[in-house]
């Protein structure tokens, strides 16, 4: 989870301008690092293009809104990895 | 391009949708009052307005992608380059091609020529959401049937 954390972090740093330091496996993409919509828009296509994958944002915040889910199951970055390493190794050869 | 209806694509000439690609035209009027004020002695097209014309041709290949089921908003444009000035009566070629298809979203490559050459070009970024009303359902599918959209 290091290196999709570290890359992950550095893209959130390039695209929201946010202190790299202030970017940590336990941060809230929004309560911490005030990443709104649209930043978190860039966010995810800088990520789907960094790994190949295609981050099923809309099916995340439907279970979210119908409760199956928790908002930091997804967006607090620690586990935001985790769910971008199960796309990873979901990808065809 | 009809500025007051802020409709800027005049007809669709191809459409690929396995290769996630569009080209419209879009003919500059002669007069306008948008070149009233932009500007006085030097008329051209607002880049803005080329903008908005690579938007709306993005607009149109993607409501083809979704089987008119979505509505793609404008939600951002990088790297927009405004390359040569363009005149009234001028025929632009607008093109628009799918660089990624996220969730929710896409990003489009386009770019507007003019005999060839282009005038302008940026990466476009638009939402796809549900239609906030069947009037705006029923009227894009107007508007494309209108530039020729099958």
């Amino acid at each position: 989870m290091s290196a999709t954390f570290d890359s992950v972090a550095d893209i959130i740093n390039e695209v929201c301008s946010i202190d790299r330091a202030k970017i940590t496996p336990e941060s809230h993409t929004i309560d911490d690092l005030g990443i709104d919509s649209l930043d978190f828009l860039d966010v995810t296509f800088a990520i789907d293009k960094r790994f190949g994958i295609k981050m099923p944002v809309e099916r995340w915040m439907q279970e979210i809104n119908e409760g199956r889910s928790k908002v930091d199951d997804y967006f607090v970055l620690k586990n935001l990895c985790l769910r971008i390493d199960e796309l990873i190794a979901a990808r065809p050869a | 391009m009809q500025f007051d209806y802020f409709q800027m694509v005049d007809r669709l000439e191809a459409l690929d949708l396995e290769a996630r690609e569009i080209r419209c035209r879009a003919e500059v009027p002669e007069t306008s009052t948008v070149f009233e004020g932009h500007f006085p002695g030097h008329p051209i097209v607002p880049g803005v307005l080329l903008i908005e014309a690579m938007a709306q041709t993005s607009g149109y290949l993607l409501l083809a992608l979704s089987a008119y089921e979505r509505m793609p908003f404008l939600a951002g444009i990088k790297e927009a380059k405004l390359r040569s000035f363009v005149r009234p009566a001028t025929v632009m070629s607008v093109t628009a091609k799918v660089e990624h298809e996220g969730s929710g979203f896409w990003v489009t490559e386009a770019r507007c020529e003019v005999g060839g050459r282009p005038v302008a070009d940026a990466q476009i970024m638009l939402r796809s959401l549900p239609y906030p009303s069947e009037t705006m359902r029923r009227t894009l599918r107007q508007f494309a049937d209108r530039i020729g959209m099958p």
